[in-house]
């Protein structure tokens, strides 16, 4: 290695990469050989599962799981009506669009503040949000689960009365845990917009909601964009909390009823394949149409980008 | 999994004051109370929701508390909950080990594998956006909801698994293989996650390191040990320490299958079972959390603080 190239920046992103066409070796056999045995390996249980959710019970007995054949609808909406999916997808929207708002909006905050007005604690701040997001949420349980049956709620906001079993409750839970990783990543990307904008604004006289509403916010929309479609992804696929902190079993989100389906379908597996797709589309439909959001959301923090 | 801050940017730069020294920006009175409340509700949360319940854990842990009477119901039995995970209860000792090999399993085979897939598709593949769809597909799936998917291969009577091998195995409920297989299933997920995080790594390299390298003579293999690699130090750590975080938070897909009991039991199903279950024994699971909290912030703090010294050079 020269000592030239030791001095360039590490984090230069590559976009001077120019695709070549590369000669067919053998060795570039093999390669697109194990890569596409891979991929076809990694998509085979989703496929699977596909494949079986559209076939008849009736006949997957007689004939077995290999075998072609027996194509039914039926199997969906049976699924739909004995998992009551209806309202465990309600639920499962009725926690997961406020709880994404917050977050999004209680990181900015924190991150706005931390970017822009460097004070003494900025990093033991980072630090206590950023270790909340890692610790493993069984830690907590023991404390939480006994103040959340300790706080009462007025009845037209929890039927149980108390945070226990309370949509609340949940939501506050999950903002809670998701603050630290967007304030992380919100932070840096705060950080390395343009800091003369700043400057004039406050020449011009600007009040912090100005700075924070008209200027930062707007900027940040790509960033906001990209940990919306994650967090969307991880509350609605969140399962400890609600397991533990939902009591009835109307109130359960979609991820977390999965145990209670479990018994109703348990010796039909086509209507378990079915169940789990169901399940799944909400997620396959952020994966297939916002997959750069999300690739975008879980690698901000990793890379400066 | 998954809920993990990838993180390391630039937290340092906060510590760096980046105006010029001298000029000194005038914040009106509201504005003060304002950017007070923008870091003060948020620190309140965080603390009311995970800070306090932490060190609650931890005091509840030398505490003997069934948790149905009031504060003042409380005995203090020092360390005796301690004793008792250690000498006197059974589950303890498979728990810890189930977590272990979760670990090494997930290091040894996911983890690097998924490095393996980042560094090929690196290369200028055609089509490479459908591998790398493929693989990333069960990143957007919940580890429960895996769990569910797998059972179709899994199953005694009906799973593929059996169909093919023309055995008679019940792959989730024998004890002797059921964690092998439901890491077969986390893996599935893992090795994708970790591919996305490494490839987008790779794609930060200069890509001048590599032409000199290569013009120096240097094979591929070699070029990624001695150029590559090293370069990817924060992306490494952070690969590890998602790793060891994820080992050690693994509940989802076990508690879907048979709540952590039968050769699944691992040290977040015991706390659980412990809390929820009939026999609420507050102590002794405050006991366990907090053994779980020890060893995780062991790792955070080697997290946070190599981030940071990162993000200082």
């Amino acid at each position: 290695m020269s000592s030239a190239t030791v001095t360039s920046s590490p984090a230069t992103p590559a976009t001077a990469v120019q695709p070549r066409r590369r000669p067919l070796t053998a060795g570039r056999v093999v390669l697109y050989v194990f890569v596409t045995l891979t991929a076809l390996a990694w998509l085979f249980p989703v496929v699977w599962a596909l494949f079986n959710s559209f076939r008849d019970y009736d006949y997957t007995s007689a004939n077995g799981y290999v075998s072609f054949g027996g194509f039914t609808f039926q199997n969906y909406t049976d699924a739909w009506q004995q998992g009551e999916f209806t309202r465990h997808f309600l639920n499962s929207l009725i926690i997961t669009v406020p709880a994404v708002l917050l977050t999004l909006f209680l990181a900015s905050c924190v991150a706005f503040v931390v970017a822009r007005y460097s004070f003494r604690f900025n990093l033991v701040l980072l630090g206590l949000f950023t270790a909340a997001n890692l610790l493993p949420q069984q830690t907590l349980l023991i404390p939480l689960y006994r103040a959340y049956r300790e706080i009462p709620l007025p009845l037209w906001m929890s039927d149980s009365g108390q945070l226990l079993d309370s949509y609340w409750g949940l939501i506050l839970v999950n903002v809670a845990f998701q603050t630290g990783f967007c304030t992380f990543v919100l932070s840096n990307y705060m950080k390395a917009l343009p800091h003369e904008m700043f400057e004039a604004a406050r020449v011009d006289g600007a009040g912090v909601p100005t700075q924070f509403f008209r200027i930062t916010l707007p900027l940040c929309r790509p960033a906001l964009a990209a940990l919306a479609t994650v967090q969307v992804t991880w509350i609605y696929n969140e399962f400890f909390w609600a397991t533990v902190l939902m009591q009835s079993g109307d109130k359960f989100p979609i991820t977390s009823s999965l145990s209670n389906l479990r018994g109703q379908f348990f010796t039909d597996y086509n209507l378990l394949s079915a169940g789990s797709v169901i399940i799944a589309i909400p997620v396959l439909v952020i994966f297939f149409l916002l997959q750069k959001q999300f690739v975008a959301g879980l690698t901000l923090g990793s890379t400066k980008g | 999994m998954t809920d993990l801050p990838t993180a390391p940017a630039t937290p340092a730069e906060a510590a760096v004051p980046r105006r010029r020294p001298g000029v000194r920006v005038r914040v009106s009175g509201t504005d003060r109370v304002l950017l007070f409340l923008m870091v003060a509700i948020p620190l309140v949360m965080v603390v009311l929701w995970v800070w306090l319940p932490a060190i609650a854990s931890v005091a509840l842990s030398f505490a003997r508390w069934t948790g149905v009477g009031g504060l003042d119901t409380i005995e203090w039995i020092g360390t005796e909950n301690y004793k008792n995970v250690f000498t006197n209860y059974p589950p303890f000792a498979p728990a810890l080990r189930h977590n272990v090999i979760w670990l090494v399993f997930l290091f040894v085979l996911p983890t690097l594998f998924g490095i393996l897939l980042a560094v090929l598709l690196d290369r200028e593949l055609r089509g490479t956006r459908f591998y790398q769809t493929a693989m990333f597909l069960p990143v957007v799936l919940s580890l429960a909801l895996i769990g569910f998917i797998w059972q179709l291969m899994y199953s005694r009577d009906q799973g593929l698994l059996n169909a093919v091998l023309g055995t008679q195995i019940d792959w989730y409920g024998d004890s002797n293989v059921n964690l092998w297989a439901v890491l077969v299933a986390a893996s599935w997920k893992h090795a994708g996650y970790i591919m996305l995080l490494y490839l987008a790594g790779l794609k930060g390299v200069d890509p001048t390191l590599r032409e000199a390298a290569a013009v120096d003579g240097a094979s591929q293999v070699r070029t990624f040990f001695s150029v590559v690699l090293p370069v990817m130090r924060p992306i490494n750590i952070i690969v590890i320490v998602v790793t060891v975080i994820e080992s050690l938070r693994a509940f989802d897909i076990v508690w879907v299958i048979n709540k952590g009991t039968n050769g699944l039991e691992l040290i977040s199903t015991l706390v659980t079972s412990n809390v929820v279950g009939e026999a609420s024994r507050i102590g002794f699971g405050s006991a366990l959390a907090t053994i779980m909290l020890v060893i995780s912030l062991v790792f955070i703090t080697i997290f946070l603080s190599t981030v940071m010294r990162e993000g200082r050079r």
